[in-house]
């Protein structure tokens, strides 16, 4: 009895300081309720894909804003302050080496994701919005590769974003528009390093953020769907189903709330 | 005042007075600052509309002249009164959205001007005349390979390479020069001279570099687009003959001009016929049915 009862007392102490959140702004309840809502019971691994790409856009944000305090965006310095950034600045290697590498792990599995969403159908309806902001976040997602290869001013991010640039300029109409914007003249210039750092820091990112949000609420709206060999069917009651032999007991279009 | 009174609405009536008050005394706030016949006529305006203000406001609130305990009608008197459906708070929410537009607006607007006009307008853009020194350097029939600063206030990412061959002279007795722009017309890679470049004999004038080169024709080594001497695509992928330079000669100098872009040149040399277009971006065709799909001259490619 005393046991349970110190027992008890030291939960409080520790949980005191949730409490005292939760009392005033009721988040913790809200974070459960994101945490343990209700998915289908037959959900894969393969439905992971997402919140892997999520931690990969986690790592390149993070890692980014620490490379971005020694780097220098302007053409004299920028391939110096890699350089030192690689052999000087202490752990500057590992930092440099998750965000380059952690870019293409970043595209690929944002690839992953959306083949699985395809090939379970996930894109139908009720989907169908949260397979374009997928879109969205895709051509965000390639964006940011291409404005951040051209950061290590070396030869090959040079010229690549040259012909990167010039297939830009050959777009029906607009290339030619698109191409100037984006060197900020004829060919690149002074200030297209910082245009395309400005880019690459501020603009996609912030872009992504927004779009993962809005992507992230309609998983959560909608509830994720279920793999296509389920045997509990999306919208419709089926005997197993009622059973709660399989599946969430009641599949409807809300189905954190089932 | 009766518990039933305080329990109804008292809305003046909807009124568009004082909407000609508020002009009046922006008018006479801009007329204390530009001018004194602005302010008496913004006064005029402010008293005239501020008395039909008030008068409407007397005469449209009939609440205090219902009996006590009289149902709560006078709102909806009111509303019949002016035959309007807008009523105090669709009014109150549509203002706020259109005043948050405008601010909105008043925010993003120069902002994204700012970052996109400027490309449009081709800001930025600005031929430089380049003076690769005598054309004595330059001997007959043999390409050079020259390599500038196209700008040197903004340094090494503006150096440019451009293959020169000296033609001797046209039937006309003009000096003419064959000045190639080395950016491949594919995708803008460098395109390099195919022959033996003369490395012994380079020399520098006023910051040029100069190279011999015994080119018969130029590749490039990103797709492998291939041009014969005269910039003409012979292979790969590029869709029309490689940008050539206006030149002029000022005291026995060899001086560069605008770049231009060529459809296609025919025959050699001091003789050759040049179809000449605007600047155009490499992989832009400049004619045949496809130059359709670029009806806009790039900015800053006319002159
Ligand atoms: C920054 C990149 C992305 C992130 C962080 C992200 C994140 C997520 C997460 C965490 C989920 C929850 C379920 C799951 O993991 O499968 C999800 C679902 C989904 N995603 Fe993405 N996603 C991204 C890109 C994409 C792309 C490129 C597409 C397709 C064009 C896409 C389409 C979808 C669809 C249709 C769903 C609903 C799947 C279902 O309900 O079964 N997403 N996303
Ligand atoms: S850029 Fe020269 S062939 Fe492609």
């Amino acid at each position: 009895m005393a046991a349970t009862a110190r027992r008890q007392q030291l939960q409080d102490v520790a949980l005191a300081p949730l409490d005292w959140v939760e009392e005033r702004s009721g988040l913790v309840g809200y974070t459960k309720w994101f945490l343990f809502r209700k998915v289908p019971r037959d959900i894969t691994w393969s439905q992971t894909l997402g919140s892997a790409a999520l931690t990969a856009f986690i790592v390149q944000a993070t890692t980014g804003v620490f490379l971005a305090m020694f780097y220098k965006p302007d053409p004299v310095n920028a391939y110096a302050s890699i350089q030192s950034i690689t052999e000087d600045v202490t752990l500057g290697w590992l930092v440099r080496g998750m965000h380059k590498w952690g870019a293409s792990v970043f595209i690929i599995l944002m690839f992953f994701h959306m083949a699985r969403a395809f090939l379970f159908g996930a894109y139908k309806y009720p989907r169908e919005l949260n397979w374009i902001l997928g879109v969205l976040l895709l051509v965000s997602g390639m964006a940011e590769g291409f404005t951040g290869y051209l950061l290590p001013w070396d030869n090959t991010s040079y010229w690549a974003t040259v012909v990167g640039i010039n297939i830009n300029a050959t777009g029906p109409f607009v290339g030619p528009f698109l191409a100037q914007f984006l060197q900020g003249g004829l060919s690149i210039g002074p200030d297209t390093l910082p245009k395309f750092y400005a880019l690459h820091m501020l603009v996609l990112p912030g872009a992504i953020m927004a779009l993962i949000g809005l992507h992230l609420y309609l998983v959560v709206r909608l509830g994720v769907s279920s793999p296509p060999w389920s045997r509990s069917a999306a919208g419709r009651e089926r005997p197993e189903a009622a059973a709660g032999r399989d599946g969430v007991g009641e599949p409807t279009t809300e189905g954190e709330s089932a | 005042m009766s518990e039933e009174e305080r329990d109804t609405q008292h809305l003046p009536a909807p009124s568009l007075w004082p909407i000609g008050f508020a002009v009046g005394v922006a008018c006479i706030l801009v007329g204390l600052v530009i001018s004194v016949p602005a302010l008496i006529v913004g006064a005029v305006i402010a008293l005239v509309f501020g008395f039909l203000w008030v008068r409407d406001l007397m005469r449209a609130h009939p609440v205090t002249a219902a009996a006590p305990g009289a149902p709560a009608a006078a709102p909806v008197v009111t509303h019949a009164d002016v035959g309007d459906n807008v009523d105090r708070a669709t009014f109150l929410s549509l203002a706020t959205i259109g005043v948050s537009g405008l601010i909105g607006a008043g925010v993003t607007l120069p902002v994204l001007g700012f970052g996109v006009l400027p490309s449009f307008v081709g800001d930025g853009v600005e031929t430089h005349d380049v003076d690769l020194g005598p054309i004595t350097n330059f001997p007959e029939g043999q390409y050079m390979i020259a390599t500038y600063l196209e700008n040197p206030e903004q340094g090494e990412v503006s150096r440019r390479t451009a293959f020169i061959r000296n033609n001797g002279s046209t039937d006309a007795g003009v000096p003419s020069f064959t000045a190639i722009f080395s950016r491949c017309v594919h995708l803008g890679c460098p395109v390099q001279p195919n022959g033996p470049i003369d490395e012994q004999a380079k020399q520098e004038v006023n910051g040029v570099e100069l190279l011999p080169v015994l080119a018969a024709s130029f590749g490039c080594p990103c797709h492998g687009g291939l041009y014969d001497s005269e910039g003409n695509r012979s292979a790969g992928p590029p869709v029309r003959s490689l940008d050539r330079y206006e030149f002029s000669i000022k005291d026995g100098n060899l001086i560069l001009g605008r770049l231009f872009s060529v459809g296609h040149v025919e025959g050699v040399g001091a003789t050759a016929r040049i179809q000449k277009y605007y600047m155009a971006y490499p992989g832009v065709h400049v004619d045949g049915i496809e130059s359709w799909l670029y009806p806009i001259p790039t900015p800053g490619s006319t002159g």
